[in-house]
């Protein structure tokens, strides 16, 4: 088998997408539906960042398409005045998938949780990641299902109790940052629900990105795991978890900046005292490194307890996507050879009976 | 023309030994060896060779479901039957006339569909004690008395190959390879089959491998000029032109047949298209064939899984493109809940099912048409879709269209039932004029259409007559509108949750599938007199077919009408079973078809079934019909 090299150009995320002059507010992209999410669900808050972030991005609102799984979060697009799909458990990436690929003129967006992506939808999630398709997948993470009352989910803890595993649950959990970068994912980013400004940057460079974009959103569920990204909440607990990607500059976190992170002898990374470390031996974030290996050992870094957690962009690579070679290769096919269907029909062996 | 016995002339061949000649108005050939034998080129190229020289023709390929099951097997042997003709004929026969057995296996496996003085022709070189023991032959069948009811050709083809092909500079074993172009060149001999076409096509086959090309036309020249030159075979056979319809025509696959069919669509329609599907046996041709024609503005999309490709399908069909995915019995069963969201949402998608044998994996390889009832049912709930069902390969053409403007129309999901017999086999195919094919032109909402003028789009408001709802793809402004698997409000589209509205739509979802636009079914009975109808439907059609024609030339009437719509069914159908006494179903399940029949319109059925992963045969629906009509008459007396 022989590669052909389609030499495409560099695209941003939207650069296909239509935009428009007018002006355009939050309230612009709220549909007329009520919202029913449980009061107090994390949902609410990103819905309310994502109306205010899609603005800024100048696009035709008629232009951008929200398509979820099922699951709470899954009703996403109902609150959407965009055009939006409700499809099915699991679903959703490879439905996108059709989609962008034949509409490169739509910033098309996947709306999902732990279990919609992670479970049931485990497969489309790694292949739509290695493909590259490009479209936006917004993973909703509150470890737990909430739509069908309280079971684990796959990002659940060893040991959980839930309604489905009253002695515990048994099965190790996924880490999505590392999963997806084991997917060859070339955008992966996390943002908690109630960080709006960490949030929106996330997504302002997951729209802008030309490929498959996953982040992975901490969101509470405050019915059936309350309070489980708390210790990311609170102003003093925070701190000394949470590690703030920021390309360019050295990986350090803490009230004082006072903790750092390091390669260790393995070729991965742990975090210490910058003052045991060594100020030079801080790893400085660069999100671009061609080798997954850097962003994967970043997210082992993260660990279930939330002892410490990176959040921001993880991988921002450059590569060919799916759909823009798709149909890069339907117009050099249709150069190359004019269609018409008679030709086709009649093929090269044919006899007439008179 | 003088034959040139040996080197790459481009001259064509031809007889100058006078033999006798023998006139044929049919003939039924089958060729078997090992899978790894080459006996599905082999058949396909006789098969081209009988096209390009006018006959009818009907094939029915026969292969194991594994790559290269143990050589020299039973379970090994692959064959290829080709059933040509002076005259327009249904089927690729019930019993081969001649076979051609490269090995032991071959013959085991074949021998006992071999009428009495039938023609047998055998590769001898493959016929070493260890082979015969393989597939056990106590004894060798070429000297004991098994072979004694036919007319029996032995030839050392093995042997002869290599001995042509020994100043090729070909390894041996290279060169043994080519014996089935030696057996090719033979049959070719033998029924005045014309050679350039094979040349030729070896010639592209082989154009980065020239070495190769040339032995395998050194191999075929060696087959013919065997039969040329020795005095073993006296006789030769012709098979005159049919009398075919006037007109061009190609030889064409069910499955090739219908990937034209959707590119055809797609043209007609003006939509690009995306066939969303996962390898699976025997649909994958119509990827492998729809992936050539990019230029079309065909997008194939090769998915994770069955889902993964139903659901890109029915993605691009809500961007505003021809949503098709492809696939067997077993990948409809995943499909299943796509298309209950495609149902849901009202959306065109085509789905096509080549059906093969089940449950589960079954027989792959094998035909069977039991899908009818997944298809009609195979979903949760109250989920109709329109099905439909090509009776042969080249019809695969026009089923597809068919099923492409039922989709387009009434913004549904339809289900087309191939299935393994007509997608491997092949007819000439009358080529259709582009210009004579319909207009499946479609129009996209523009303008929000909400009823109470406030300006709104409601994405359930339906088209009074097809109760199809509008097809507003995104980038339509003003449109924004949000669906999925949820109950829809009538109309506005919103969740809704009323059981009064529920109970409305799904009937209404009825009511739409009910009312798709089905021509009447027609009734063959050239007597006028019949009192028996044969009904069927799929691939079924030319076993039925046949055996009422040799039923009709007994002086018994009966009268035949197929199926081409399973779902909705034609409107006067009910009215044409009310007409006969007796109504004899084949099909190749336990009875589906009959199931449904009984249920819509009370009336009894005579079911017949087979599923033994072969088609009928004609002589075994003839007795059938034959006996139905016999003690029919008697009832009535």
């Amino acid at each position: 088998m022989t590669a052909t090299d389609l030499g495409l150009p560099a695209l941003g995320g939207l650069d296909l997408v239509p935009t428009t002059d007018e002006p355009q507010k939050a309230k612009d992209y709220k549909s007329d539906q009520e919202v029913r999410w449980c009061p107090g669900c994390g949902d609410y808050i990103v819905l309310n960042t994502i109306q205010s972030f899609l603005p800024t991005l100048g696009l035709k609102r008629e232009n951008i398409v929200f398509v979820s799984g099922i699951g709470c979060s899954s009703r996403f697009p109902y609150y959407m005045n965009t055009y939006g799909m409700h499809s099915i458990h699991g679903r959703a990436p490879a439905i996108a998938t059709g989609l962008a690929t034949t509409r490169p003129d739509l910033s098309v967006w996947v709306v999902t949780g732990d279990g919609d992506a992670l479970s049931i939808g485990g497969n489309h999630l790694i292949h739509t990641l290695r493909r590259n398709v490009n479209l936006k997948i917004l993973l909703f993470n509150n470890r737990i299902y909430g739509l069908t009352k309280g079971q684990y989910s796959p990002t659940s803890g060893q040991g959980m109790v839930t309604k489905s595993t009253p002695a515990g649950s048994l099965d190790t959990p996924f880490n999505p940052i590392s999963l997806a970068l084991g997917a060859e994912a070339s955008f992966v980013g996390r943002a908690l629900d109630s960080d709006k400004k960490g949030l929106t940057e996330v997504l302002t460079a997951a729209a802008e990105h030309r490929g498959s974009a996953f982040v992975e959103i901490y969101q509470n569920c405050p019915i059936f795991n309350d309070g489980a990204f708390d210790v990311l909440k609170d102003k003093d607990e925070a701190a000394q978890r949470i590690i703030p990607l920021t390309p360019g500059e050295p990986i350090r976190f803490g009230p004082e900046g006072e903790f750092g992170v390091t390669r260790n002898g393995w070729g991965g990374f742990e975090v210490g005292k910058v003052a045991d470390i060594g100020e030079h031996e801080l790893v400085v974030h660069d999100p671009t490194i061609a080798d997954t290996s850097y962003a994967f050992a970043l997210s082992r870094i993260g660990d279930q307890n939330l002892n410490h957690t990176p959040t921001g962009i993880f991988r921002q690579v450059t590569r060919p996507t799916y759909d823009d070679q798709a149909r890069t290769q339907l117009e050099q096919a249709a150069q190359a050879k004019t269609p018409n269907l008679q030709s086709l029909l009649t093929g090269k062996d044919t006899w007439t009976v008179a | 023309m003088s034959t040139s016995a040996n080197g790459s002339g481009t001259g064509a061949l031809s007889a100058t030994r006078p033999t006798e000649v023998s006139r044929l108005d049919r003939v039924v050939i089958r060729f078997a060896g090992d899978s790894g034998d080459g006996m599905q080129l082999t058949g396909d190229r006789f098969t081209s060779e009988a096209a390009a020289f006018g006959n009818d023709l009907a094939t029915l390929p026969n292969f194991p479901a594994e790559i290269r099951a143990p050589q020299g097997t039973i379970p090994g042997v692959s064959s290829f039957q080709v059933h040509f003709a002076d005259y327009d004929i249904l089927t690729p026969g019930d019993r081969p006339d001649v076979l051609v057995a490269m090995n032991p296996a071959a013959l085991k496996a074949n021998l006992a569909d071999v009428p009495r003085g039938g023609t047998v022709i055998l590769n001898t070189d493959e016929f070493s004690k260890r082979n015969l023991t393989k597939v056990g032959y106590a004894e060798d069948p070429l000297s004991d008395d098994t072979l004694a009811p036919f007319e029996v050709h032995r030839v050392a083809m093995s042997t002869l190959t290599q001995g042509a092909l020994a100043d090729t500079g070909l390894g041996k074993k290279d060169a043994e390879r080519c014996k089935n172009m030696f057996a090719l060149g033979l049959l070719s001999w033998m029924y005045h089959r014309p050679t350039e076409g094979t040349e030729r096509f070896l010639r592209e086959k082989f154009a980065k491998k020239p070495e190769i090309a040339e032995a395998n036309i050194l191999a075929f020249r060696a087959g013919w000029n065997y039969g040329e030159t020795t005095e073993s075979f006296a006789t030769t056979f012709e098979v005159a032109p049919a009398k075919l319809e006037q007109g061009t025509y190609r030889q064409i696959t069910g499955n090739t047949a219908l990937a034209y069919g959707v590119i055809a669509a797609g043209q007609q329609s003006r939509l690009p298209i995306l066939l969303g599907t996962y390898p699976i046996t025997p649909a994958s041709d119509v990827l492998h064939e729809l992936s050539k024609h990019k230029n079309f503005g065909v997008t194939t999309f090769q998915a994770e899984d069955e889902i993964a490709g139903i659901g890109a399908a029915l993605g691009a069909a809500y961007g505003g493109a021809l949503g098709v995915t492809s696939t067997s019995g077993p990948g409809i069963a995943l499909k299943s809940e796509t298309i209950g969201l495609g149902v849901m949402m009202e959306l065109p998608l085509l789905v096509i099912d080549v059906q093969r044998g089940g449950p589960s994996t079954g027989l792959p390889t094998k035909t069977e048409q039991a899908d009818l009832l997944q298809a009609m049912f195979g979903r949760n709930s109250e989920s109709p879709v329109p099905i439909i069902a090509p009776c042969s390969p080249a019809d695969c053409f026009d089923a597809a269209i068919e099923a492409t403007r039922i989709a387009l129309t009434y913004r549904t999901p339809v289900l087309l039932l191939s299935d393994g017999a007509i997608a491997n086999g092949s007819e000439p195919w009358l080529i259709p004029d582009v210009r004579t094919l319909p207009d499946l032109t479609v129009e996209f909402a523009t303008e929000p259409n909400a009823p109470d003028g406030s300006g709104e789009h409601w994405p359930y408001v339906r088209d009074p007559e097809t109760l199809a709802r509008e097809w507003a793809v995104p980038g339509t402004p003003g449109l924004q509108h949000r669906i999925g698997g949820l109950e829809k409000a009538e109309g506005k589209g919103n969740i809704s949750y009323d059981p009064d509205n529920h109970d409305k739509m799904v009937r209404l979802r009825q009511a739409k599938i009910d009312g798709v636009d089905v021509p009447d079914l027609t009734v063959d009975d050239p007597s006028g007199e019949a009192r028996v109808l044969a009904l069927g439907w799929g691939s079924s059609y030319g076993p039925i077919g046949a055996a009422a024609r040799r039923v009709r030339k007994k002086g018994l009437p009966v009268a035949q009408a197929h199926l081409r719509h399973l779902n909705p069914l034609p409107a006067n159908l009910g009215e044409v079973l009310a007409r006969y006494d007796t109504v004899v179903v084949p099909e190749m399940n336990l009875g589906q078809l009959a199931m449904l029949l009984r249920a819509k319109y009370l009336v009894d059925i005579h079911s017949h079934t087979k599923i033994a992963g072969l088609p009928f045969k004609a002589e075994e629906l003839e007795g059938v019909f034959t006996d139905i009509i016999t003690s029919t008459k008697e009832v009535a007396r």
